[in-house]
């Protein structure tokens, strides 16, 4: 299995606090990487590196055999990198048929409109908006307004995506839906990073997962055995016993 | 019958536009002519800065600059060196082109406010520049040799002439900001407009974009020039680079409706006629730039979308029409 994406030694510090320090990961085509850890971890900070929403202080960032670590976002997009946003960012005025054109468009494959336009239809048919597809994307709720931000991303027909927090604010039968979407993405070939603090969800859905805590690498593996890390229990999810408990809600 | 669909938007632009070409022509009446030539060049300098503000969301308060300075390069080689109206035109919109890609590429990484303030600035620093350009006449600026009308058959035919041409350059400009609203560059710039954050996120090249709708708002408002300048008989730099113009501008484009076809038509078209009747009222004829002003502010702050974009709210079957 090859290496799609490499971060080595990434640090990145905002004036005096330490985001990121020297997180280090290689992950494999076809994989789901969770990334998890307490609220202001690092992790969306790990995310706009990756992305090249501002370089890091430190270390590279290497996607498909190419240094990418001063990269623009820009050109991160047609290499074959999309996301989604922590806090949506919907093209208010667009609709949501266009939203995803944009995507297609400006995404990997610079698709022209025409072509744009049935992959808009396919992929919002995918996520389930496609009954919404002439409407402005701002008149969206929460939850659709998350979709729309994957159906962007999976416009590209991207190589990485990487997933904020698509799960936040869903209630358990949208989550079931994500975590379901989520898969099929990934059945398709699709490599995905996602960022989750729906733990039974991440649990289930991950390859591997990474732990951040205070912008320190603090584990890395199979989520049976991040479940069973006493440093991840003592950072993250405090009582030893709830991981346990998760695993077993969730096995029935 | 789906491409027909497409090109809806831009029926309602034409109609308009064409209804007013004809009426001078049909009762004949040459100062009707005239009044028709301004709205006409009101048009197609609001529906060129509507390709930066409307679809692009970039404030320009000195868009007039393209205008003044493409006239004044075109309007020296017609006059000084004996080119054709025609090669006059197209030097004026290359020229003008050609300072909206070199200020594009300087000031367009910024944004909102601080480019709006950094169009005035070069407005200005143009006007400074030209008075003391001696090439292009300083401060007197350059008067039209009187024979250089002759190879159109004479002052009057030269003027009839223009209005002709007018009529052109304002049907070109409908034309192409109808095709960019339709265009992927146009659903780029609209990105941009939107977020232009998570539009380079999904790979919007935004400074490229940006620079390439600058300089298309740029060009006809520089080929107007040429042709006002040149129908105007002189050109002086206090009436090429008027930064009242640029705010009026500013009030037809969003009167009328940002980003989309009809709007800065019919922006052009009320704030033309508006204007008329305050210039020429015994109460208004001082203040007719306060009324704008106020105009401004009400546009603002309750229709910021402006006409068209008030209706297509409201009006949701327009959506089609209405572009």
């Amino acid at each position: 299995m090859s290496i799609l994406l490499s971060v080595q030694g990434v640090t990145k510090s905002f004036g005096g606090l330490q985001a990121l320090s020297k997180v280090t990961f290689d992950l494999p085509e076809g994989q789901i990487l969770g990334l998890i850890g307490p609220n202001g971890a690092g992790k969306t900070t790990l995310f706009n590196v990756v992305n090249g929403v501002y370089p890091p202080d430190e270390g590279r960032v290497i996607f498909r055999d190419q240094d990418v670590t001063d990269a623009k976002t820009y050109q991160h997009a047609k290499m074959g990198m999309a996301r989604t946003h922590q806090i949506v960012q919907p093209l208010n005025e667009l609709t949501v048929r266009e939203n995803v054109e944009v995507g297609a468009c400006f995404g990997r494959e610079n698709q022209n409109l025409r072509h744009a336009a049935e992959i808009a239809e396919e992929v919002l048919e995918f996520l389930g908006l496609h009954n919404r597809i002439d409407q402005l994307a701002g008149s969206l709720n929460v939850a659709q307004k998350k979709r729309l931000e994957m159906a962007r991303a999976l416009a590209a027909r991207p190589y990485l995506l990487l997933l904020d927090e698509v799960l936040a604010g869903l209630n358990p039968s949208e989550i079931a839906n994500m975590v379901e979407t989520v898969r099929k993405i990934c059945e398709q070939g699709i490599t995905i990073i996602m960022i989750e603090h729906v733990m039974h969800a991440v649990m289930n859905v991950s390859d591997r997962i990474i732990v951040l805590d205070y912008g320190e690498q603090i584990a890395e593996g199979t989520p049976a055995e991040i479940a069973v890390n006493e440093k991840v229990i003592e950072a993250y999810l405090g009582d030893p016993k709830l991981a346990q408990r998760l695993m077993e809600q969730d096995n029935k | 019958m789906k491409n027909l669909r497409i090109h809806l938007g831009l029926l309602a632009p034409l109609l308009v536009v064409t209804a007013m070409i004809l009426w001078p022509i049909i009762t004949g009446n040459v100062s009707s002519r005239e009044i028709v030539f301004t709205i006409l060049k009101a048009i197609a300098l609001a529906s060129s800065l509507n390709i930066l503000l409307g679809y692009t969301g970039y404030v320009s308060f000195g868009h007039i600059v393209f205008y003044g300075f493409g006239g004044y390069v075109g309007l020296y080689f017609v006059n000084e060196q004996g080119w054709s109206i025609w090669l006059g035109m197209l030097v004026g919109g290359i020229a003008a082109g050609m300072l909206a890609f070199l200020l594009g590429k300087a000031i367009l990484r910024l944004r909102g406010a601080y480019f709006a303030l950094a169009t005035i600035g070069i407005n200005e620093a143009m006007k400074a520049f030209i008075n003391n350009f001696e090439l292009f006449g300083g401060p007197i600026g350059m008067t039209i040799n009187f024979s250089v009308y002759r190879d159109y058959g004479g002052a009057a035919q030269a003027l009839s002439m223009s209005f002709y041409i007018m009529a052109v350059l304002t049907f070109t400009a409908l034309i192409a900001s109808h095709l960019v609203r339709l265009s992927k560059f146009g659903l780029g710039l609209q990105a941009i407009r939107e977020n232009e954050d998570a539009a380079e996120v999904m790979g919007v090249v935004a400074p490229n974009a940006k620079t390439w709708a600058y300089v298309l708002s740029a060009i006809i408002p520089g080929m107007v020039g040429v042709l006002f300048f040149f129908k105007n008989g002189n050109v002086e730099p206090h009436v090429a680079f008027p930064l009242h113009s640029s705010i009026e501008l500013l009030v037809m484009v969003m009167l009328g409706g940002q980003g989309t076809v009809l709007g800065p038509v019919l922006g052009a078209l009320a704030y033309q006629g508006m204007r008329g009747y305050l210039v020429t009222s015994n109460f208004f004829k001082d203040i007719q730039l306060s009324v704008s002003g106020v105009l401004l502010l009400l546009i603002v702050l309750f229709i910021p979308a402006g006409a068209i974009g008030w209706l297509r709210h409201r009006v949701p079957v327009l959506r089609r029409v209405l572009a």
